[in-house]
């Protein structure tokens, strides 16, 4: 199911022509020009769908969504405009009110703000956790988790438990648990929310690692930084105040491998600011 | 990157030395109202310390009297608090598995709370006779709410995050309960360790029959105005508590204390 299907190359990223802002509006178009194209297989659809809570929240509009294999979609907003149920929702922890999601029929794995960690196992066993209890063989799951860990630099500390880590590594250590199940649709809500900036750097920089490196399928990702939803994404769905539903969607036209400099450059920063707008005009220009 | 430090800060020379000199006071104080206030016609009410210590505990024949009751009452405190683990924690698994069980359980639960035991005392012995099943069944009435409350609140105290990767990944509720529930319930039980030794002092000296255990001995000492053997069985009374309170915490940080360094090889 794995493939190589970047269509930006590395001579595109590196024109200084300004960012698409592919201002749709409404329904999240498939053929925006994300680098997954329209041959990659779809992961999750979402066709009209809205959520209302029992207490008669409506977080959710209508929203349209199409995640493909090989995409790296980040979702911005303003906090309670339903990013978070947008992901609980294609993980199908939690049901639309109307509408359909077409969930992915491959592996999906979540990672919280919060590493929940097990405070009593170690690194190892923590990464392991998900594998192990899933009915996973151990010869399988371990030499896979040691792998893990290296790449997502925890390397040496395997022994420790988690109250001897910093935030940060925590966090390595919770990405580590998910990537172990080699999942298809990998979902982030605000995996770095918690962080300080340089911790969330380098974090952001580990993810585009792991994800050129094809360790999972496609991210849905949620975040509150506009700057870490440009560096990391093929692209980024800007979404209105509750109830959320899709006003904008930018494709991001960067290549890959994406160097950590890419932050400091005109034309990211020009790219950050136009959806930094959009986000802030939020309901006003909604299609 | 590195890993925090996290051992706990070393003692001075001023934590060791407070609590020595605050024990100091209290002997000091028990001297003085015992060789001052009191004369020497009232002094059985505050025997002073060392004659507590010469009549009690340096007597061969009473010591060994204490000693025999001391080891029925223990055996009474540890058994009780076995019940009590194992029952207290079988009814809080259930009750966190169903909330139909939670509602249904839960009021008696707090009413074995705030039931005084003394009026269940003469219905035990009448029950059961005023042996030793009796006294283990005063111990575990009095020690089984602690481990049911905390039971279940360790069970239910588990992040929506963790039981929702948990729910994603349709990992078995058993396994749930084996591998993430069941760990974060150990901490509790250090509370229901003093309170069994209490519950087997509480009954052996309400009983007042059978094999004299600590407290069939306080009553007997009291009876007969013998107030150094009466302290030296409140003392040893207190020691148990102690000791099974310090046991219990000694043993809830070895499993969890080890959570906060790295795991031995």
């Amino acid at each position: 199911m794995r493939h190589h299907i970047w269509t930006y190359s590395n001579e595109s990223a590196k024109t200084d022509a300004p960012p698409r802002d592919n201002d749709a509006g409404g329904p999240a178009d498939n053929d925006t020009g994300g680098p997954a194209g329209d041959l990659a297989p779809t992961l999750v659809t979402f066709t009209g769908v809205e959520k209302r809570y029992p207490d008669g929240t409506q977080a959710l509009a209508p929203v349209d969504l199409a995640v493909r294999d090989g995409e790296f979609v980040s979702i911005v907003g303003a906090s309670g405009c339903g990013k978070s149920t947008l992901l609980r929702l294609a993980s199908g922890l939690t049901t639309a009110t109307a509408g359909t999601v077409v969930p992915s029929t491959g592996r999906i794995s979540y990672v919280f703000q919060d590493p929940t960690l097990l405070p009593w196992r170690s690194v190892r066993r923590n990464v392991e956790t998900l594998a192990e209890l899933t009915g996973a063989p151990r010869a399988e799951y371990r030499p896979r988790a040691a792998e893990v860990i290296d790449l997502v630099g925890l390397g040496g500390f395997e022994r420790h438990r988690p109250r001897s880590l910093s935030g940060g590594m925590r966090m390595r250590v919770s990405l580590a648990r998910s990537l172990v199940l080699s999942p298809d649709l990998f979902l982030l809500d605000e995996p770095f929310g918690a962080l300080d900036e340089i911790s969330r750097e380098r974090l952001g920089d580990e993810l585009l690692r792991l994800f050129e490196l094809r360790r999972f399928g496609a991210a849905l990702f949620v975040t509150h930084s506009v700057a870490e939803a440009v560096y990391l994404s093929t692209r980024v769905l800007v979404m209105s105040p509750r109830p959320g539903r899709m006003v904008a969607e930018f494709a991001i036209p960067f290549g890959f491998p994406r160097p950590a400099e890419l932050r400091f450059r005109e034309d990211f920063t020009r790219l950050t600011a136009a959806v930094s707008r959009r986000l802030r005009d939020g309901d006003g220009q909604a299609a | 990157m590195r890993a925090l430090r996290t051992g706990r800060p070393r003692a001075t020379w001023r934590d060791r030395l407070a609590p020595l000199v605050l024990f100091a006071i209290i002997i000091g104080g028990w001297y003085f109202v015992s060789l001052v206030v009191l004369d020497r016609d009232r002094r059985f009410l505050l025997p002073s310390p060392d004659s507590v210590v010469r009549v009690a505990f340096l007597d061969g024949h009473n010591l060994a009297q204490l000693l025999r009751a001391l080891w029925l009452s223990a055996s009474v405190a540890l058994i009780g608090l076995g019940v009590s683990i194992v029952l207290g924690m079988a009814v809080a698994i259930a009750m966190s598995q169903a909330r139909w069980v939670e509602k249904s359980v839960y009021p008696y639960a707090v009413i074995l709370q705030t039931i005084p035991t003394l009026a269940m005392v003469p219905l035990i012995g009448f029950w059961f006779d005023y042996g030793f099943l009796s006294r283990v069944i005063v111990c575990v009435l009095i020690a089984l709410f602690p481990v049911i409350s905390s039971t279940l609140f360790g069970l239910k105290s588990i992040d929506q995050g963790m039981l929702d990767l948990f729910r994603l990944h349709r990992i078995p509720r058993w396994r749930r309960l084996v591998s993430l529930q069941l760990p974060a319930t150990f901490a509790g039980f250090q509370v229901s360790a003093g309170l069994s030794a209490v519950g087997a002092v509480v009954g052996d000296f309400f009983f007042k029959q059978g094999k004299p255990g600590i407290g069939v001995l306080i009553d007997l000492y009291r009876a007969r105005l013998l107030s150094q053997q009466l302290f030296g069985a409140v003392i040893l009374a207190s020691l148990l508590g102690v000791v099974v309170f310090t046991f219990f915490g000694w043993l809830s940080r070895l499993v969890t204390g080890r959570w906060y360094g790295a795991e031995t090889p």
